[in-house]
């Protein structure tokens, strides 16, 4: 496997105000000198701000906010699976295939999903509307098989009737609450 | 000051020390071999495993043995500690299977790599490795990747030690190479556009125990066993200007850092001393360089008989009943 | 039905805010703990009690805590260890989703008895959904002045604070924990030095999982030697379960330390039997990195004594006979379940969460997935087997952290357990591929 870095479209990278200010609330749990200990937080902000994925120029910009060296940021990004170095569909099913959830059915439901969606693993849907990511254990082993979009999880599908009423209702849904609008503001 | 016993024999060193660093106080064939662990690198150490020891007594204060094997390179000594490296079997396989684990997804393109005779990996297999091969699956592979005009990086060589990236983090103040992804999936990358072009850069070259990184000045001009090494130095604005020049007569192929050794680097040198510097006249020539262990060239390792000979006269006869005609005593 | 310490008002409507937890108790034990007793009195408390790390190590948490390093000028952390990520447990994520404010108030307490002014809980980032639940309750605690300056007017401050991790199973280990809430690579650090001494931010820092620390108020509230009488011998106090794979009643259950692991299978309060009135097979009863056990020792010893949920019952016998009882991951295979398939899967997922740092662990986790796959896929050869033996061996206690044991284990006792199991499938290649082949303990029978 080789990471490549994929550069984005676009050019300017600018955070909304609402997340600027929950990137420094972030930062201002930690001590001073140490605001790369919100890296993760804000990347999870980035993500969700741009489209579902951390383009180079993304992480550039979340270097620069916290005052690091670009590779520092990409050295974190690659090393954390929740982060997407690629573009996306609109909506990302982590869908877990770890022991427990394989024990109900997990690499059935994979398989329901790549042939119902014509993809492969990591795949996106020709419509551009889902990518297949399979991931390991999401914690939700008595609930299985099950996979998360976003901050939800789906749990227990099991039958075909089921994923197809669950792809039919994300069909339908729009990206939900970005991350920053969601998030607490403390005072 | 603590005294420990390392491998039956005694050694005072500073408290703080390492055990690694005690055991090259006493030299010689004792001193566990180490592949990520570099004295000039803040930091680094402690991930290639291959310096494990065992320690039977943690120190006169606490006799108790420490329950796993230790990285030797970051373990600091106790007074009265006593550490098994070469007498120990346990130490000896772990080493080993280390070894196996680190060759599993290597190329073993020796043969075109311009590391070879100069790499601690193949000293490393040659000591403790062993001539069969169980590996039969794939082996890992990486797109390349350019680090610009003067180093080649070839991914599949890697062993993962860091020290470079300790050394573009320490030395060239600003960084712009460094490991990506994770697991035998992490590999050194660097933002496809940001070239490594920092003065001192060129010191990851040498810091490099591996094929991983080499000088592409001196791409395939010649095996390094041709190669005379000679110490020079120039007046250099940015560094030391203490080289060493590896010429094939009057032509200098290549310009390292002086390393001692153990393959550390003794000043780390700049760019321009170590890419454009390549004539005679660039600099003043103190005589030739002798090469000590950590390179075949000088050591003669490939004219023994029997690779482990070194390193086992400690152990009891009955753990050298595999090695052919193992002489009681090796002296070099 | 047993004590419920953590659980027992885990389902009243709203116990998630504030107003409905403190009039069924909550922060109690704030109030006790910073107005009426001395941070080494807490410890002392803990102490007694018993308690032992609820994230799979064990470890006494009071013996934890007095380890802790207390130089003058220097901050002390205590981080909670919320990245729970070893397959089969959801215990925490389960408990906090539903209880917030248990988590937080025990935070409290414990950062308290150790001395700490900022406190983090590092939850994995997989659920998000369930930091902002903890931070609504943070916000609620903050107004109440149960957080902040001068908590209750003791002249205590805390802050609290949470972060999510970027999906990674290895920052479960404290120590890649605190590199990963430093904004680094998850990469585990070597020690010594110990996180007691030089942790987060190089300062001396205590890291206990969730449950350690919810524990905790009821300890204060109840003191240390009430709890010491709960459970059975050293494994003081009550359990929290998470019970997956097939069997009829998947989920989270509280239960005294001590309880049959027979009745826990198949009592209609805990798991309720197989499913589909299927056979037991095996178990693995502390998550995936603890040794699997067949149907007969799971449920006996081999002296032939009733294996209990206990910490020294589950793990009677050693490696050889026993298992561990980890983080409280109860996994149930039924007898349609194929064990080399499932050792693989187990395998792919310590090959994917190495860090990469160290190479026994980098190299051998991806050899021994390879081989497995082989074996699944019908490739295998016969001295595949002694060959995965000898790599878990290889990698086993070389590597930094105990993600490499954490891997090992489960391949040696998958074929310590069911050796027949995948030499069947070697000789039978295309038998044991076919689909839903599932082999019947008969090595030389075909007809599957």
């Amino acid at each position: 496997m080789t990471i490549v870095l994929m550069a984005e479209t676009k050019n300017e990278v600018k955070f909304s105000d609402a997340a600027m200010a929950d990137i420094q609330r972030y930062i201002s749990h930690y001590p001073e000198g140490r605001q790369k200990s919100a890296i993760l937080p804000i990347l999870h902000i980035a993500q969700a701000e741009f489209g579902g994925w951390v383009s180079p120029e993304v992480m550039d910009k979340v270097a620069e906010i916290l005052d690091i060296e670009p590779i520092e940021v990409y050295e974190v990004a690659t090393f954390y699976t929740m982060f997407n170095l690629k573009p996306v569909g609109r909506h990302v099913l982590e869908v877990c295939r770890t022991g427990p959830c394989c024990l109900r059915g997990a690499d059935q439901l994979i398989e329901t999903l790549k042939h119902k969606l014509g993809v492969e693993e990591g795949g996106t849907s020709a419509d551009g509307l889902f990518t297949l990511k399979p991931v390991e254990c999401l914690a939700s082993c008595g609930t299985g098989p099950m996979l998360q979009v976003r901050e939800k999880f789906y749990e227990n599908l099991e039958t075909e009737e089921q994923v197809d009423a669950f792809l039919e209702m994300m069909r339908k849904s729009g990206v939900e609450t970005p991350y920053h609008q969601a998030a607490y503001q403390k005072s | 000051m603590a005294k420990i016993t390392f491998d039956g024999i005694e050694v005072e060193v500073e408290d703080g020390t390492t055990i690694l660093q005690a055991a090259r106080k006493i030299g010689g064939n004792v001193v566990p071999p180490a592949m990520c662990f570099y004295t000039p690198l803040k930091g680094s150490g402690g991930k290639c495993r291959v310096c494990l020891v065992k320690v039977t007594q943690g120190s006169t204060k606490d006799p108790r043995p420490m329950p796993k094997l230790v990285a030797s390179c970051i373990t600091q000594v106790q007074d009265g500690m006593v550490v098994e490296n070469t007498t120990n079997e346990d130490v000896l396989n772990a080493r080993k299977s280390i070894v196996e684990m680190l060759l599993i997804n290597h190329p073993l393109d020796c043969p075109i790599c311009d590391q070879a005779g100069e790499c601690s990996l193949q000293d490393l297999s040659y000591e403790h490795g062993v001539s069969s091969q169980r590996y039969e699956e794939e082996r890992r592979t990486f797109n390349r990747v350019d680090l610009g005009p003067y180093i080649q990086l070839h991914m599949t060589r890697c062993i993962l030690c860091y020290r470079c990236v300790y050394t573009a983090d320490q030395v060239a103040e600003k960084r712009v190479h460094g490991v990506l992804g994770r697991g035998d999936a992490a590999e050194i990358g660097t933002y496809i556009e940001n070239m490594v072009d920092h003065e001192m850069s060129g010191n990851v070259i040498d810091v490099c125990p591996v094929g991983a990184l080499t000088d592409k000045t001196w791409r395939f001009k010649n095996r390094v066993w041709f190669t005379k090494p000679l110490d020079a130095h120039r007046d250099c604005p940015t560094c030391s200007g203490k080289v060493t020049l590896w010429n094939r007569g009057d032509q200098v192929l290549r310009v390292t850092a002086r390393k001692d050794k153990y393959n550390e680097v003794e000043e780390f040198i700049c760019n321009t001393c170590r890419f454009d510097k390549k004539e005679m006249s660039d600099w003043t020539i103190e005589g030739p360089r002798h090469i000590d262990r950590g390179s075949v060239i000088s050591a003669n390792h490939y004219e023994l008989p029997v690779v482990n000979v070194p390193i086992v006269p400690n152990l009891p006869r009955s753990a050298k009943k595999d090695l052919p005609n193992a002489p009681e005593q090796w002296n070099p | 039905m047993g004590l419920k310490i953590l659980t027992e008002h885990i389902n009243v409507p709203g116990i998630e805010t504030l107003e409905v937890y403190r009039k069924h108790g909550g922060y109690k034990s704030v109030e006790k703990a910073v107005k009426t007793m001395t941070p080494e009195e807490v410890v002392e408390e803990v102490k007694t009690s018993g308690l032992r790390g609820r994230g799979g190590a064990g470890f006494p948490t009071g013996m934890k805590w007095s380890f802790l390093a207390k130089p003058e000028g220097v901050p002390r952390y205590l981080v909670c260890n919320a990245d729970e990520s070893e397959p089969g447990t959801f215990k925490d994520r389960w408990f906090m989703e539903r209880n917030p404010h248990a988590l937080i108030e025990g935070m409290i307490t414990s950062s308290y008895a150790l001395g700490a002014n900022t406190s983090y809980i590092y939850i994995r980032g997989e659920l998000m959904f369930i930091l902002r639940i903890l931070e609504k309750a943070i916000a609620e605690a903050y107004a109440a002045g149960l957080l902040g300056k001068n908590i209750l007017g003791s002249g205590y401050d805390l802050d609290l604070h949470v972060a999510p991790g970027g999906g990674a199973y290895i920052c479960g280990e404290e120590t890649a924990l605190l590199e990963s809430l430093e904004g680094k690579r998850g990469n585990p650090r070597n020690k010594p030095p110990f996180p007691a001494v030089k942790g987060l931010f190089a300062s001396p820092t205590v890291v206990n999982n969730v449950e350690t620390i919810a524990s905790v108020p009821w300890i204060v509230n109840n003191t240390g030697a009430e709890y010491a009488k709960v459970g059975i011998g050293r494994s003081t106090g009550t359990k929290l379960i998470s019970a997956s794979g097939n069997i009829n009643n998947p989920g989270v259950f509280e239960i005294e330390l001590g309880v049959p692991v027979e009745e826990f299978i198949y009592s209609d309060e805990y798991c309720g039997g197989i499913w589909k009135g299927k056979q037991l097979k095996a178990v693995v009863p502390g998550g995936s990195s603890v040794p699997i056990l067949p149907a007969n020792l799971i449920l006996k010893t081999t002296a032939g004594e009733g294996r209990l949920m206990s910490y020294e019952s589950l793990s009677d016998g050693g490696f050889v006979s026993g298992s561990m009882m980890g983080s409280g991951a109860f996994i149930v295979f039924d007898e349609d379940q194929c064990i080399v398939r499932n050792t693989w899967n187990y395998s792919r997922f310590y090959h994917h969460e190495s860090c990469g740092q160290c190479s026994p662990c980098r190299e051998g986790t991806g050899w021994m997935e390879k081989v497995l796959h082989r074996i699944e896929y019908g490739h295998g050869h016969q001295q595949d087997i002694d060959l995965l033996v000898s790599v878990a061996k290889q990698i086993e206690g070389n590597t930094i952290c105990p993600l490499g044991d954490a891997a090992a284990w489960p391949v040696a006792a998958a074929i310590r357990h069911f050796r027949d199991e995948f030499e069947w499938h070697i000789k039978y290649p295309k038998e044991a591929t076919a689909p839903g082949a599932v082999y019947r303990g008969q090595l030389d029978s075909v007809t599957a």
